[in-house]
């Protein structure tokens, strides 16, 4: 059976383990055989490239070099900012000789090459592509009927655009939920950014962007977001609180990981698949578990 | 003259993979303004901002917030008519203006952006709450008490571990790092 190299990334060792958890719960239990890439590094999310652009590629490509030592083919992380990172440096590395070059120079300081041959995918589009949404509808045992999902796509995941896709208005994560049974909610800022990576470096700008978000989900009569990406997770989770101290709302809506909701609708255990965790109550999917 | 298409050169020097000069295509069409979540927060837009790159106010660019409060999220990028990569510009912008030392007072985007690499360095992973005390640090009092009551939150859900983690060859991989980027001598 096919391996993956899966790279789970930091955030799910800290704040984002119900990721890490439901993402192997479900891998388990479709068949996808995920491989942890042996003492992989820090990607950078999108914190490096303000930096040292070489760098920035070269933490990526050591993550690259390490999957294909392993003799692996595919790359997936669950992480939208690091997949978005593994994607493009892997892309460049097959492009452009002379970046390639100044990378495996460094790399041998580590013992490693890479050659950019990777098929580097998010998580999502291993379930959709290479399990297939009709293998999987075919093991839901608790379908999620009548739940009111946003499925919120954020940035990285779309974005830059890699080929001719659809990056105004996608499908994919709305045809999933269904194939879960649950019902997709359409919502104007599906694809908008989360502020994630502002949170820190701009809280004000980033509290803003979330509010605008939650508010959008709420007026949609969405019962919980569904997210691909620990960054956007934490931010439209955790900061809530702020959101509602900053402006007045009083927001509490659930956020979770899709993982998490295919994790249920597949008849894994909540604590499995880490719900629990959050910070605001996941009540409206648990009752789908029992 | 001469001048003035130096600064926009050597901005479109700093993006990678261009050729010539993209930045020189705008068309001032402002789609980018229009698209971007984080507008309001700038003190130029990003349409003004490339006009003011194209112009050559090199002094006024580098004093702007515009670029520090870029998110990253493309969503410019993938609707300019004229092709332009403004996210990576935004970044492009980033990297100049620490080179050169030369940025708005006050900002927190330089220094989170040192200290993130200095972690990196450090233990080849990311730690949320290492970032913690740079944040407090600039935000004073009101910024501690909120980041702490989300901080107990987290920790009492067991989603904050007390202890970061390293990678094995870390010594191999700052050796790595070295190859690139002055990180001082091996300890
Ligand atoms: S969208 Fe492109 S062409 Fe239009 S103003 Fe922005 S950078 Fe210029
Ligand atoms: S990439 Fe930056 S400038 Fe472009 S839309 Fe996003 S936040 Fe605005």
């Amino acid at each position: 059976m096919k391996q993956y190299a899966y790279y789970p990334g930091c955030s799910l060792e800290s704040l984002a383990t119900s990721y890490n958890l439901s993402t192997l719960e479900v891998a388990q239990t479709l068949g996808v055989d995920l491989k942890e890439i042996k003492d992989w590094n820090c990607c950078g999310a999108t914190a490096y490239f303000p930096v040292d652009e070489l760098l920035a590629h070269t933490l990526v490509a050591r993550n690259l070099a390490l999957a294909e030592k392993d003799g692996l083919s595919d790359f997936v992380a669950p992480c939208s900012a690091c997949y978005k990172n593994a994607y493009f440096t892997n892309a460049y590395l097959k492009k452009d000789p002379d970046l390639a070059e100044h990378i495996n120079y460094a790399l041998e300081a580590d013992n490693l090459h890479v050659n950019g041959t990777m098929k580097v995918r998010h998580l999502i589009e291993v379930f959709i592509e290479d399990v297939g949404l009709d293998e999987i509808e075919k093991k839901i045992t608790h379908p999620l009927k009548g739940l009111r999902v946003a499925p919120y796509y954020g940035c990285q995941l779309l974005r830059p655009r890699k080929d001719q896709e659809n990056v105004e208005n996608p499908q994919f994560f709305e045809s999933l939920l269904s194939a879960l049974g649950a019902e997709p909610v359409d919502y104007p800022s599906k694809t908008r950014c989360c502020g994630g990576s502002l949170i820190i470096t701009n809280r004000k700008a980033a509290l803003d962007m979330v509010h605008i978000l939650l508010q959008d989900a709420v007026n949609r009569k969405a019962d919980v977001i569904a997210t691909t990406c620990p960054m956007c997770n934490v931010n439209l989770e955790v900061y809530q609180g702020q959101v509602n101290r900053e402006f007045g709302t009083q927001f509490a809506i659930p956020v979770m990981y899709f993982t998490q909701l295919m994790g249920v609708a597949l008849g894994i255990k909540p604590e499995k698949l880490g719900i629990g965790k959050e910070l605001v109550s996941g009540e409206p999917v648990l009752a789908f578990a029992y | 003259m001469s001048n003035e298409l130096s600064f926009s050169n050597e901005i479109a020097n700093v993006m990678y993979a261009t050729h010539g000069n993209p930045i020189k295509d705008c068309l001032q069409c402002g789609t980018c303004s229009g698209t971007c979540p984080a507008v309001e927060f700038m003190d130029h837009t990003p349409r003004a901002i490339i006009g003011l790159i194209n112009a050559g106010y090199r002094d006024e660019v580098l004093a702007s917030n515009t670029f520090w409060s870029c998110a990253s999220c493309y969503h410019c990028t993938v609707r300019c008519p004229a092709g332009i990569d403004i996210a990576d510009m935004m970044y492009a912008l980033k990297r100049y203006s620490m080179w050169k030392g030369q940025h708005q007072e006050g900002l927190i985007g330089p220094v989170f952006a040192q200290s993130f690499v200095k972690m990196i360095v450090d233990s080849g992973r990311s730690f949320e709450p290492l970032l913690a005390p740079t944040y407090i640090f600039k935000h004073g009092p009101r910024g501690l008490v909120q980041e702490a009551q989300t901080a107990t939150g987290l920790m009492l859900k067991g989603r904050l571990p007390l202890l970061p983690k390293k990678i094995k060859g870390l010594k191999k991989f700052q050796n790595m790092v070295r190859r690139i980027i002055p990180i001082g001598e091996p300890s």
